[in-house]
């Protein structure tokens, strides 16, 4: 037996003081083309017995690379150095055998794909074993193992979990898998779990269950968690204390209230002013952080933040600044010379950071001003209906079903109005949105834009219609073309709507200027730009036919939060300039209340809750309304730690077989607390949408306004 | 599941006749049987021609023909060849031959070329990988009747350095061979080594390419870092998670491999001396045998359509996510 087998077969001793973890001046660099990539530059920290670490960073801020790094699961062309020490034991230089040791039974991962976490030919109860029977295999059986895995999966919240240990991942829905990571990973009970953005790719009410479920593993392991993510929201109620990291170091460290409340970094001030806030009625300030981070492989000398920074004075080009502590206090620490000035500010967290970065409120279109009943109808849906035929067979096709994947929506929007549709995945959004675009008859129901009923249409009309409609999509890098130039994506729709080639001419320049790009990079292609800058030009080719309308399918939620907040404030300066109308697709609801004026929430392909943003967003009628907007993370750990969660319980049912009566019911709190009698009304009826209030309806038997915020 | 592989076989059926038929039309419309008979020297009498001709029913239409050879066909008589041998009786023996040289060519290409991919996927540009890059390379673009003859060329100066004759390279075994089984076996694999390898090293050479490549892919995974994750070994999550998940897309490459060569080893089966399926195919065209080419094609469509058939239930079993309900 090696010396290191005797080190870590030996059971944790609990009496071991200090921290679970302590890393120390990490350095993790990669092999490029364009020379070596830094990713990791002097990384310090400490994660103690018990203690939930939040580190916050935008993508490339090596974030993910320094956790990879002390997992000991880094490529092999990584060049490591400094110490990762775990339980005071050193990790760097050891092998992938004495590694393997630690892996899944000390220290544990979650990662954020849970789609492609799960090798996809294994049940999933064998999977979980088998991170039973890889450490203990010696002392555990087989049927043991099994069994211990079906208890995990009943612990993570899988019903039936004896019969769903034997489903394969593809079979489980995403939330569901993430479950079953998370159960892998607390299967040795470990004493250190490292979470890489787990939540990032789920949906809101599901993100709720999985950062409740890791508390509880939490719990249950008395593990030390590091927390990762770019989603200052996720953490502010889930961790002791964060890091911000930014190019790949600690720029500031400290408790999580101290850093939400006296940010000393101008770069932490900046991500706190930037994210729209759900619990913030009147119109904000959000600041955008002008610029992109620094590429790694040759930073200047000086703070690698200066370029962006606000507040940067000539001694920040000159060394880059050491992390200090701020406030006489020894746990807050701040990486910037100017943290004095920045506590002497009168205003605190995100104003401070709107004072500090000038941001300002954008004004309100001269339209807006207009009564809404006087405006014109830009867009008007009536009981709209998109069904697909589910077949079987593969010689005879037969029909077994159908899945409703609208089923019969309405709603206007007006001119220079902003209707926010949200919902979870799988309600339908998308398809609605096809449907208005595609401009064809649909199957139940009536689509009309300005006025003009779209199954009336003939081809020219409908061409020429187009011209009031545009859109914009969520992927910045795939919905422009690689091998035009960017004069040629933005020209191409006049083009083919025949304008003449001076116009073009000179049009294109314009377009460049109004979302914030200079005309004199028109030769390049999409290739060379950021996915922000991206955003702007898929922005610019939207409005080249200036249209009325725009529909936007969430043109946000690709970016990095710093770069997100410009575009959102372009839109804004855009609605306002050009009195446009919005129909805005998201998931994420912060957004929607800081830029729409009205939302409509979508629940398997029908809308349950319609009206004036801030009476949805402050007095919710429709339970699910309510559990949606309770989901979501407030960057605020003081209001965080308050709430009350609503935690909906299970998966979006399938749109094929959707329930009876309220489609809602199986998941409605609401419904659960209620006699038999009432209950049978939910069962049998399906619940109307009425009017709640001033521009305010929803659907639901038993409305009742409960405050979520 | 058992269903659907039903259905797939009746369609396979029909395909295989319709295969069959074309075939056999092909080849009756432009062989002329008759005319190399008149060529002889000295030319056979008229009334033997005359009867060659009603033995070959080339006096009756193509379609009726066809229907006349393919009712004997159902009942296992594949009908006479143009030298009036039944055709059944050999072609038995010949599936027999080309089973035997290929079944252990076609395994061991499998193997070692998923051995070699993999092992160059997981060592990507290191020197093995560049290596048997080089060499797939070479292997690949050498056709086998080069190949075929520099491995005899080999096994000539083995054989004369050892001064006697180990490695055989012609035909399946020595004619009039005494001994016992044993001794037989020893003969017949003394026989097998050269031609086995000539078809081995081709498809080492191909898999190895396809399977480096489908590694690859897996490597970069999320679900191999879980695996790691959780406490295997690099060597172990590669193996059991990895190389178990590569193999997927390699099922219809092997199920199709296995199939074509049966029939395609024409040249193999011609440098070697081995009277197979891929020699009488061409037998069978210089004799201008309607006969005898419409059983190879009958025989190619069946291995064709029995690759495909292979290919889905691997498929089914290899990869949970499109087994049918």
């Amino acid at each position: 037996m090696t010396s290191s087998e005797i080190l870590f077969d030996t059971p944790a001793d609990p009496a071991v003081e200090g921290p679970v973890l302590q890393v120390e001046d990490l350095h993790v660099s990669f092999p490029s083309e364009a020379g070596r990539v830094q990713a990791v530059r002097g990384l310090s920290y400490e994660v103690s017995p018990g203690e939930v670490l939040g580190i916050v960073g935008e993508s490339g801020s090596g974030k993910s690379v320094s956790s990879l790094a002390v997992m000991g699961l880094l490529p092999e062309s990584a060049r490591i150095s400094g110490s990762i020490k775990f339980q005071g034991r050193e990790l760097i230089g050891r092998t992938d055998a004495e590694l393997s040791k630690i892996r899944g039974r000390r220290i544990s991962m979650v990662f954020q794909d849970p789609l492609s976490a799960l090798t996809p030919v294994y049940t999933v109860g064998d999977q979980i074993a088998e991170a039973i029977l890889v450490h203990r295999g010696g002392s555990v059986s087989k049927q043991a193992a099994a069994k211990r895995a079906v208890e995990l999966l009943d612990l993570v919240g899988i019903p039936n979990a004896a019969e769903r240990a034997k489903a394969f991942p593809h079979e489980f829905s995403g939330g569901m898998r993430q479950r079953a990571v998370i159960a892998m990973a607390i299967a040795n009970d470990p004493d250190l779990i490292i979470a890489d953005e787990p939540t990032t790719a789920l949906d809101v009410t599901v993100q709720a269950q999985v950062l409740q479920l890791l508390e509880t593993a939490q719990e249950v392991t008395g593990a030390g968690i590091v927390i990762i993510t770019h989603d200052l929201g996720v953490v502010a109620g889930f961790a002791d204390r964060l890091m911000v990291m930014y190019a790949g170091r600690a720029v500031e460290t400290g408790k999580v209230e101290e850093i939400y409340q006296q940010p000393r970094m101008p770069y932490t001030l900046g991500l706190l002013g930037s994210i729209p806030r759900l619990d913030v009625g009147e119109k904000q300030a959000l600041v955008p952080i002008v610029g992109q981070p620094p590429s790694l492989t040759a930073l200047p000398p000086g703070c690698p933040f200066a370029p962006r920074c606000p507040m940067v004075v000539d001694a920040c080009h000159t060394a880059e600044p050491p992390l200090i502590d701020v406030d006489g206090s020894a746990e807050h620490r701040a990486a910037c010379i100017r943290t004095g000035e920045i506590a002497a500010t009168d205003s605190e967290g995100a104003e401070a950071a709107a004072e500090i970065f000038g941001a300002e409120v954008v004004e309100e279109a001269e339209i807006a001003k207009v009564p809404r009943e006087q405006r014109e109808i830009v867009l008007e849906l009536d009981g709209l209906v998109k069904e697909y035929a589910v077949n079987k067979g593969v010689v005879f096709k037969r029909r077994v079903g159908t899945v409703h994947a609208v089923d019969g929506i309405s709603f206007d929007i007006r001119e220079g109005e902003t209707l926010g549709l949200v919902g979870e995945s799988g309600c339908g959004k998308t398809t609605t949105l096809m449907e208005i675009l595609g401009l064809e008859k649909p199957m139940g129901g009536e689509i009309s834009v300005l006025g003009t009923n779209v199954s009336s249409l003939d081809s020219k009309r409908r061409f020429e219609i187009r011209r009031d409609m545009s859109v914009v999509f969520q992927d910045p890098m795939a919905s422009l073309d690689p091998r035009l130039t960017i004069n040629d994506v933005i020209a191409e729709p006049m083009q083919v709507h025949g304008y003449s080639k001076d116009e073009i001419n000179r049009r294109v320049p314009e377009l460049m200027k109004l979302v914030g790009l200079r005309p004199e990079q028109l030769s390049r292609y999409p290739g060379e730009f950021s996915g922000g800058q991206r955003q702007r030009i898929g922005i610019a080719r939207a409005l080249a036919l200036e249209p009325k309308l725009v529909v936007l399918d969430e043109p946000v939620s690709a970016l990095d939060v710093s770069i997100q907040a410009g575009v959102i404030n372009l839109l804004e300066e855009l609605k306002s300039k050009l009195g446009l109308a919005y129909l805005f697709v998201a998931h994420d609801l912060s957004v929607v209340r800081h830029i729409a004026d009205r939302v409509a929430v979508m629940y398997l392909g029908k809308i349950i809750e319609i009206g004036e943003v801030n009476s949805v967003f402050d007095a919710p009628r429709h339970p699910y309304t309510q559990a949606l907007l309770s989901a979501i993370p407030i960057p605020d750990p003081v209001k965080e730690r308050q709430r009350e969660r609503i935690i909906l319980t299970g998966d979006l049912p399938s749109p094929a077989n959707p329930p009876s009566g309220c489609r809602f019911r199986t998941r409605c709190f609401l419904h659960a607390s209620l006699p038999p009698e009432k209950q049978r009304t939910c069962i049998e009826l399906e619940p109307p949408r009425e009017v709640q209030a001033e521009d305010h309806e929803a659907a639901c038997h038993f409305a009742q306004i409960r405050q979520v915020l | 599941m058992a269903g659907f592989l039903l259905r797939r076989l009746v369609n396979y059926v029909v395909l295989a006749l319709v295969a069959t038929f074309l075939a056999f039309t092909l080849a009756s419309v432009t062989f002329d049987p008759i005319g190399l008979l008149q060529q002889r020297n000295p030319p056979p009498p008229a009334a033997s021609i005359e009867a060659k001709k009603r033995d070959l029913h080339l006096d009756q239409p193509i379609p009726q023909r066809f229907v006349t050879w393919m009712s004997g066909v159902v009942q296992g008589d594949f009908g006479r060849t143009v030298a009036d041998r039944p055709i059944t009786d050999e072609l038995g023996r010949r599936i027999g031959v080309s089973l035997r040289l290929f079944l252990l060519g076609i395994t061991i290409g499998i193997l070692f070329g998923v051995l070699i991919g993999v092992v160059s996927a997981i060592r990507q540009y290191k020197f093995s990988d560049y290596f048997a890059t080089l060499f797939s390379f070479i292997l690949l673009s050498t056709p086998v009747l080069v190949l075929g003859n520099l491995l005899k060329i080999g096994a000539q100066s083995i054989n004369n350095s050892i001064g006697s004759n180990v490695l055989i390279f012609v035909g399946e075994e020595t004619p009039g061979f005494q001994g016992n089984w044993f001794e037989h076996l020893g003969d017949r694999l003394q026989h097998l080594i050269l031609p086995t390898l000539a078809i081995a090293l081709g498809q080492i050479a191909y898999y190895s390419r396809y399977q480096r490549s489908s590694m690859l892919d897996v490597l970069g995974s999320d679900f191999l870092r879980t695996a790691q994750a959780k406490g295997l070994t690099r060597r172990k999550a590669l193996m059991k998670h990895g190389l178990r998940t590569a193999l997927i897309p390699m099922a219809t490459l092997f199920a199709f491999g296995f199939g074509l060569l049966v029939v395609g080893g024409t040249f193999t089966e011609r440098i070697f001396t081995w009277y197979g399926m891929g020699d009488w195919l061409v037998t069978g065209i210089s004799a201008q045998d309607t006969n005898i080419t419409a059983t190879v094609t009958l025989f190619v469509a069946v291995c064709v359509l029995f690759s495909g058939w292979l290919a889905d239930v691997l498929y089914a079993a290899l990869d949970p996510r499109i087994r049918v309900n």
